[in-house]
């Protein structure tokens, strides 16, 4: 396949930026979209000119270090995966393809296509836990059985690999499929009902300071999700906060 | 409980209250106005009783009002914020790949709603408060005795450019309830084993309702 | 230096209870006067940092990736074992740590093996308070999952997500001490060195791989949980970022190496599809519970396959040869990777591997759909004698046990494993050698610790499935935050440690002079280019199977491409910005070290045990041959090249235990 590449460069944090043009040829079908950048960087930096830099890690669809808004949707055109899990077998010879950061003002851009979204990581600061001590004198892990639904649905708000795709992806770059993920997972578990009202208040306080925006339900976020994590996270989030905000 | 109004999801459980109520209110109007096509008098009745009882003009109109602006001045203050979430947009976007249009586009059925809303209040509320409390006239009734609120509605659907604008104006009633239904579910925090029915309902309410509307006032224009 | 292994008095099963009440301890408040540097934030370091700052310590945790829970451990999919009986098989902590010695081949130390197995139950017991939504039953209790080598059932898993919901509960154990203050966090840092200050560990520096800044950071003591160094096969399932460069400066600053040569190629991979693949992906080992393993029986059926004028569901069960139930009936499909990975490749190798390339077996799941699916129907009241619809019930169950494995496979290689056998083959997967430790999870420098797969310690020549996880949180949650307080105790007075000592200075201009020279080098070939090199060299003589002349020119080769990497590697880009060449190549450079050394171990490692296959030294069967004499863990001392480094030996003492013919038959 021969194809034409559309991509977002941009020096520095403050550096303006541009979308600028590539071409490349002879792409594999069966290549990943990120094996295909790494053929067009090895091509610039044989050119002498300064490689794409995007993030990336595990190239499994796991670690949610990979981002990239590609042809205009978060981790391209294919459903429940990754950038990295994306082939380039979803595309046809002549393509044209763009490719963008995820833009959002809480996610600024380090360079090119890298991101910063330590604002995740500081929502989970202020309460994505349960507060109990690692010395392992806890009850047994048999004590408390949990309904299989719960922990089943649980674990499904827990998949969440923090990608920021429902971020890029939200016409208002809202977080709360991240947040609400996260706060699900723990109200769900009778484990984390102890805190539970401090945790949403200051988890929702933390992701309203980054400057996300508000969500009007448009559910594109969990179009979107590489895990497919549910709208149902959001409105539990909503009832949750709703239920601390009345009593705190 | 201070600042829930400053948090993100006590506004958007705010805009999903209001609009549950204004939801409430055009079901009510709806029920009213659909008097009109079957039994002339008890729309009258009905007209004269809401128009009149100091409960509903004193304390439920005040309160439909607030819900009105509340619901449009948070719509724009949220739309803004919403905006500068994101300060430089994609060169390439495709929305319609994971959200419908009516959800994308709140803001702008919601403004030609505001639009008609304003229309409409000129051109039936403030006459009339003008009757009943600029001029005092308290009655309800014609010259001749007979009410006035049938003959008055007739009347109005006899232009057709009103009969147009109305229409157009429940097309986007409708556009903006098929999301804002089960999304004022959601942001409440409904979203549980009910949420298919719930959708349902929406899409129903959403189109038969406006529909409903529609239909009222194309009766009258060719039937008065 | 003698190797001391300080591993304590007694009888095995009180060795770390007693360990633990003779120590010293560190008074909570001078807890607060004592900085910890913790480098990685997988499993293990994670859960270490976590745990010393709970303690009281200063922390500060540095990884190279832009939030602490991307680190691979999130990738490890099966499970974790622990020894909690909770199905009455039999399991117990002496037969955790007895599978795990044999599946180790005899090559791990008893004791710390032991103390594994003890606080194995320990993790469950603390995951689960930490809210890890582990699978459960419908009676609300936990559920558990076999893995290959054991004959009970004592994984805990969390569908094929295990590690990243286990990496998540030691990453949220860690923002509760980060949003305390108690640990200062640094993305996207990369540990460059360890600086020595009168023989002990007092601190890194680190390149902020945003700004490109050269720092020094100060300590009284440096863990380092950087994982595993499968990355220098190039292809491996780790991420594209793990590297061994921590691990190995540490070792060039006096850290002895043990057992670089010991590798797990782990067998159910996707296979390679072509030049341009960047890594490999895994196919959880789990799957083996409900995937049988087979080749055609027949070469003209291989040919007909390869060719694609015959499907392999259409191949009769006569026809078809689940090499692992024939040649390992007790075991079946679940032996140990090792002995799995080479079964593969023996069959492979014989002409029966059923892709284009000839490298894949089959892993089959038609046989779990109708069992599970019978199961399901007969539950459900339903005709079980009605196939398409007992297939599609055992489809359901596979889904909700594998549902993300399977969605995997099909995306990269577009069947539909529901429908079609996966294709897979062995690919590296972990690496058991590693820095080398004492009982106390010491290195051979003192005040520098090292942890998870980092270390060498606890899986022997093999490493048994799902004992990953087990060991990283052991490790960080339970062993070091207890013994690295019998080192702090003396440091209780010594106040901050300053970083503008000579020391500090040598080191970090060691570290400039060493991105200079690759910034400015200006040759004509990528970082990428001599890695794949590195990796080819590596997989094809220092592979699967290995012997002593493959072995020795790999040590040449290796030598005369690092030093082509020196002279002819194009960085471009400058060193104070975001860089991803500059960081690749310094990781690369470590890799061209590392890598004559692990050649260099596995020449002298005249036997076969566990992950190192030396064909010369196989039984008449050709399983591995064990040698009595080579019952010791090799430490290598860096003495400036790798070929010059020094072998020490930790000879390995089995008193609780009977070293015997390791047989899965």
């Amino acid at each position: 396949m021969n194809l034409t590449l559309k991509i977002w460069r941009q020096k520095n944090a403050n550096d303006k930026g541009k979308m600028v043009d590539y071409k490349i040829n002879d792409v594999s079908p069966d290549m990943s979209f990120l094996e295909m950048l790494d053929v067009l960087n090895d091509q610039l930096i044989n050119e002498g000119d300064e490689p794409v830099a995007f993030d990336h890690d595990c190239r499994e669809g796991i670690c949610g270090m990979c981002s990239l808004y590609i042809n205009g949707e978060a981790h391209g055109p294919d459903r429940g995966i990754t950038t990295c899990q994306l082939h380039m077998r979803k595309f046809k010879d002549g393509d044209t393809i763009y490719i963008e950061p995820f833009r959002a003002k809480a996610f600024p851009v380090i360079k090119d296509l890298v991101v910063d979204r330590s604002a995740f990581d500081r929502i989970q600061h202020a309460g994505g836990f349960i507060s109990v001590n690692t010395s392992g004198n806890t009850i047994d892990a048999n004590a408390i059985p949990v309904n299989k639904h719960d922990a089943d649905d649980a674990f499904s708000a827990a998949t969440c690999i923090g990608c920021g795709a429902c971020v890029a992806t939200c016409k208002n770059s809202s977080a709360m499929l991240f947040v609400g993920a996260k706060v699900s997972q723990f109200a769900l578990l009778p484990q984390g009902k102890v805190e539970a009202t401090d945790r949403v208040l200051n988890m929702v306080k933390q992701m309203d300071d980054e400057g996300f925006g508000n969500c009007t339900n448009t559910g594109a976020c969990e179009v979107e999700c590489p895990k497919g994590i549910s709208l149902e996270n959001i409105a539990r989030m909503n009832s949750e906060y709703i239920k601390a905000s009345l009593k705190g | 409980m201070s600042g829930i109004l400053n948090s993100s999801i006590g506004r958007k459980f705010a805009m999903a209250l209001s609009a549950l109520f204004l939801m409430f209110f055009i079901l009510q109007h709806f029920a009213i106005n659909i008097l009109s096509v079957f039994s002339p008098d008890l729309f009258n009745e009905v007209s004269h009783f809401m128009g009149t009882n100091p409960l509903v003009q004193f304390a439920l109109q005040p309160v439909l009002i607030f819900g009105v602006v509340f619901h449009f001045v948070m719509g724009f203050i949220l739309e803004i914020k919403n905006t500068k979430a994101r300060q430089i947009s994609y060169a390439k976007n495709n929305g319609a790949a994971n959200s419908t249009w009516m959800s994308r586009n709140m803001i702008w059925s919601g403004g030609f709603i505001l639009v008609f809303l304003i229309i409409h209040f000129i051109d039936f509320w403030i006459p009339e408060l003008n009757v009943k409390y600029v001029q005092g006239d308290m009655s309800g009734q014609l010259p001749n005795g007979d009410f006035r609120y049938y003959e008055e509605l007739v009347h109005k659907f006899v232009p057709i450019w009103r009969v147009a604008l109305y229409c157009l104006g429940f097309v986007f009633l409708s556009l903006h309830l098929l999301h804002g239904f089960d999304s004022a579910f959601q942001s409440v925090g409904a979203n549980n084993k009910y949420t298919r029915g719930i959708k349902g309902l929406g899409k129903a309410y959403a189109i038969l309702i406006p529909l409903g509307f529609i239909f009222i006032a194309v009766f009258h224009h060719f039937n008065h | 230096m003698a190797l001391d292994s300080k591993i304590p008095k007694g009888p095995l099963a009180d060795k770390w209870t007693n360990h633990k009440n003779t120590i010293n301890l560190v008074n909570p408040a001078n807890k607060r006067l004592i900085d910890v540097i913790v480098v990685g934030t997988g499993l293990a370091g994670g859960s270490a940092a976590a745990t010393l700052a709970e303690l009281g310590y200063n922390v500060k945790a540095f990884c190279f990736q832009d939030s602490p829970r991307r680190a691979h451990s999130i990738a490890a999919q099966g499970g974790i074992n622990a020894a909690k009986n909770y199905q009455g098989d039999g399991d117990s902590t002496y037969r955790l740590f007895y599978d795990t010695v044999k599946g180790g081949d005899y090559r791990s130390r008893e004791a710390n093996v032991y103390r594994l197995a003890e606080v194995s139950a320990n993790i469950i017991d603390q995951c689960v308070a930490q809210g890890v939504p582990f699978a459960r039953e419908y009676g609300g209790l936990l559920d558990n999952r076999s893995f290959g080598g054991v004959l009970v059932s004592r994984t805990f898993y969390a569908a094929g997500q295990t590690g990243q919901q286990l990496l998540l509960g030691a990453y949220s154990a860690m923002n509760r001490q980060i949003g305390r203050g108690k640990i200062k966090m640094y993305n996207r840092h990369e540990m460059l060195d360890v600086v020595i200050v009168d023989g002990k560990a007092r601190g890194i520096i680190t390149r902020n791989l945003v700004t490109g800044e050269i720092e020094r950071h100060s300590a009284h003591a440096v863990v380092l949980g950087t994982g595993g160094y499968g990355n220098v096969f190039f292809l491996s399932t780790n991420a594209m970022g793990s590297n061994v460069t921590a691990a190995w400066k540490a070792h060039k600053r006096g850290a002895y190496f043990a057992n670089p040569c010991y590798t797990q190629i782990h067998p159910t991979c996707i296979p390679v599809s072509g030049d341009h693949q960047s890594k490999l992906t895994l196919m959880s080992e789990s799957l083996r519970n409900d995937g049988r393993i087979w080749v055609p029986k027949h070469k003209k059926d291989v040919e007909a396959i390869r060719a694609g004028k015959l499907k392999p569901t259409q191949l009769a069960e006569e026809d078809r040869d689940y090499y692992l139930e024939r040649r390992y009936p007790a075991f079946g499909n679940l032996v140990p990777r090792d002995v799995a990975s080479r079964a593969a490749k023996e069959r492979c190798d014989a002409g029966y591997g059923v892709n284009a390339t000839g490298e894949a077996v089959y892993l089959d799941f038609a046989s779990a759909f109708m069992r599970y699916g019978k199961e399901q129907a007969h539950v459900k009241g339903l005709d079980e004698n009605d196939e398409a619809l007992v297939k599609q019930l055992g489809q359901e169950v596979v889904k909700t046990k594998y549902g993300n494995l399977f969605q995997m496979y099909e995306k990269i290689v577009d069947q539909n494993p529901y429908e079609t056998p996966m294709m897979i083959y062995p690919a590296v997967h972990y690496t058991m050698g590693g820095v080398w430790v004492d009982y106390n999870l010491q290195t051979t420098v003192p005040g520098l610790y090292c942890i998870g797969e980092a270390n060498f310690s606890d899986h022997g020549a093999n490493r048994l499935g799902a004992s990953a996880l087990m060991q990283g949180l052991a490790d960080g949650y339970f062993v070091l935050p207890y013994t690295i307080g019998d080192y702090l105790a003396d440091d209780i007075r010594t106040g901050p440690i300053p970083t503008d000592t000579p020391e500090f200075e040598t080191a970090e201009k060691e570290v400039r002079a060493n991105i200079e020279h690759l910034i400015n080098n200006n040759g004509t070939k990528s970082v990428d280019h001599f890695h794949k090199r590195l990796g080819k060299i590596m997989w094809n003589k220092c592979g699967m199977a290995r012997n002593a002349q493959d072995l020795k020119s790999a040590i040449t080769e290796i030598a005369e491409l690092r030093a082509e990497f020196w002279k002819e590697v194009r960085v471009p880009g400058t060193a104070d910005e975001f860089n991803e060449e500059l960081a690749k190549a310094s990781r690369v450079a470590d890799f061209l070290e590392l890598g004559e050394l692990f050649a260099k171990d596995a020449l002298l490692r005249e036997e076969s045990a566990g992950g190192h296959f030396r064909e010369e030294y196989q039984t008449p069967e050709g399983e591995a041959m064990r040698r009595k004499e080579f019952q010791f863990v090799s430490a290598w001392e860096y003495k400036g090249e790798p070929k010059d480094a020094v072998l020490h030996k930790e000879d390995l003492v089995y008193e609780n235990i009977e070293v015997k013919e390791r047989s899965y038959k």
